[in-house]
């Protein structure tokens, strides 16, 4: 009995902890389900106590999103949407990061272009679409650039921050080992330049997908913010709110399945202390 | 002209070096200061504090080019340099050992580095990074990736300056014998006499600000003969020399 018992005993806690661990780990994603769960609950019943056209339920706006899916509509106009996202996301950041970084490693230039830098950050994003429209015609290029030079300012900032806090040590290491020009990029500024990167991305996907449905909406003719347009001049708010939620998961879960894991590896050096 | 295939020593002729601050304030660091290293010699540039030593490795590192004056490095064999500096400066974000790579031309990018890590006892530390080692290994890394490349000349701009007095010497050890293996024309800069008389062929005084070479003190004994004896002589005629010189 004696030695039964103590078996348990020393049995007992690796399982008591494994199993503390796992609800622990999925505590967070608990939480956040309930959340959810509980913000369909509440509109659900605002639904039923409103009944209304312009204000459908979760059932219907799922209905909606099952039909779209099933079309394949859905897909195609997610994907058109996301590709316009990626490509103005690429051409801003690298724009943005190669103008950012000029400025913030020579301080005449950055004087001299500093005023461009807030005049260009002030231009509301619908007037450099239309004017992108107008000048360009109504065509991907000028859509993509619109959204691009709305965005490339606030990469110019941010990047010319992270110029501004380069090491000099490090590049002088660079120049007496005589590194070759992308060795430098690759291995002395890049991973300098990682947290302004990181913010700049953060904060760019953010912005980038919410100004391409309005370039959507102005001069494109498929893409999500094309279809909310449609579904609002037909006043069929369940489309277009199964449009919207549709593209926030998608973002969200390139958020947690790209962003974060391509950031965890570019600071894996950070988080093992001394 | 140089015959074909001589070895050139390390000539200094630096005529002056000014620094000019934001405010219009000039200070001069360097004047009319010439010196040479021999071939495969290890030098030591000796001064106080703030007299410009970094400043002069900085000129001959090519780091800064602000200033009147000439300088030669020994050519033949590999023209490359290597350089410890003052800080380890270690890229925090690549491992120890990619760390040294990194610093090698690429003909010696995938050389044996077994026995370099081996004898600067960090065998056991290749892949960890920067940030996991403490300032002794950090430096030992610096040792381990200027020794690498082979350089035709090797600077050294204080390497143990900040470490406790044990893990300093045990470090000086090292140094001497990963030089040993391979006997480098070599330039240290310190303001410590004894870590100088211990490691040095000739040590370069250097007068205070504005700096110029005092003199020149000649160590002629092998290094393995420098016992404490020996060492307590060697300070008493260099203070005999340089009676103002601490
Ligand atoms: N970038 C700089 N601007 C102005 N003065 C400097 C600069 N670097 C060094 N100095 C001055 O030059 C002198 C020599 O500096 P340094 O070479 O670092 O001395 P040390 O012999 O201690 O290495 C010091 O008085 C320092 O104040
Ligand atoms: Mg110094």
């Amino acid at each position: 009995m004696t030695a039964l018992g103590t078996d348990g005993a020393r049995d007992a806690p690796p399982t008591m902890s494994g199993r503390r661990n796992l609800a622990t780990a999925l505590m967070p994603a608990l939480t956040v389900a309930v959340s959810l769960l509980g913000l369909c609950l509440l509109w659900n019943l605002a639904a039923s106590v409103w009944p209304s056209r312009a204000f459908p339920g979760p059932g219907q706006v799922w209905q909606v999103l099952l039909r779209e899916a099933a079309s394949g509509d859905l897909f195609y106009h997610l994907g058109v949407t996301l590709g316009r996202v990626a490509a103005a996301y690429i051409v801003a950041m690298i724009i943005g990061s190669v103008i950012g970084v000029l400025l913030g490693s020579h301080r005449r230039v950055d004087r001299f272009f500093n005023p461009w830098v807030i005049l260009f950050l002030n231009i509301p994003a619908l007037v450099v679409i239309v004017l992108g429209y107008i000048w360009f015609g109504l065509n991907e290029v000028a859509a993509i650039g619109a959204v691009a030079v709305n965005k490339i300012p606030n990469v110019v900032v941010t990047m010319r921050e992270g110029a501004r806090a380069l090491d000099p040590s490090y590049a002088e290491m660079a120049t007496v080992y005589r590194f070759g020009r992308l060795e430098r990029i690759r291995h002395i500024l890049l991973p300098q330049l990682q947290p302004y990167l990181a913010a700049a991305s953060r904060s760019g996907i953010a912005l980038i997908w919410k100004i391409v449905l309005v370039v959507e909406l102005l001069g494109r003719s498929n893409g999500v913010g094309f279809q909310i347009h449609l579904y609002f001049q037909l006043f069929d708010v369940a489309a277009i709110l199964a449009y919207t939620l549709a593209f926030v998961a998608v973002m969200l879960v390139i958020e947690l399945l790209l962003v974060q894991p391509v950031e965890r590896h570019a600071t894996r050096w950070r988080r093992r202390p001394a | 002209m140089q015959p074909v295939g001589a070895v050139v020593p390390l000539k200094v002729d630096i005529a002056e070096k000014t620094f000019r601050s934001a405010r219009g304030v000039s200070i001069t660091a360097l004047q009319d200061l010439s010196f040479e290293v021999r071939q495969g010699e290890f030098a030591c540039l000796l001064g106080p504090s703030g007299c410009g030593k970094t400043t002069t490795l900085r000129i001959l590192l090519g780091l800064d080019k602000d200033f009147s004056g000439s300088f030669q490095l020994p050519q033949g064999g590999s023209n490359r340099i290597a350089a410890v500096f003052q800080e380890p400066t270690l890229l925090p974000w690549r491992t120890v050992e990619q760390n040294v790579r990194l610093a090698l031309p690429k003909s010696l990018r995938a050389k044996n580095l077994d026995r370099l890590f081996d004898t600067l006892g960090l065998a056991g530390m290749r892949s960890l990074y920067p940030a996991e080692l403490s300032l002794g290994l950090a430096r030992r890394a610096a040792l381990a990736r200027a020794f690498a490349t082979e350089p035709a000349v090797l600077f050294l701009d204080e390497p143990f300056v900040s470490l406790d007095e044990q893990t300093a010497e045990r470090l000086r050890h090292l140094l001497l014998t990963v030089w040993s293996a391979r006997p480098t024309t070599a330039l240290m800069v310190t303001h410590n006499l004894r870590e100088a008389l211990m490691l040095s062929d000739r040590i370069i005084v250097l007068a205070p600000r504005p700096t110029h070479v005092l003199g020149v003190f000649d160590v002629r004994l092998p290094r393995q003969h420098r016992n404490s004896q020996v060492m307590s002589d060697l300070l008493r005629s260099f203070h005999h020399r340089f009676p103002d010189v601490t």
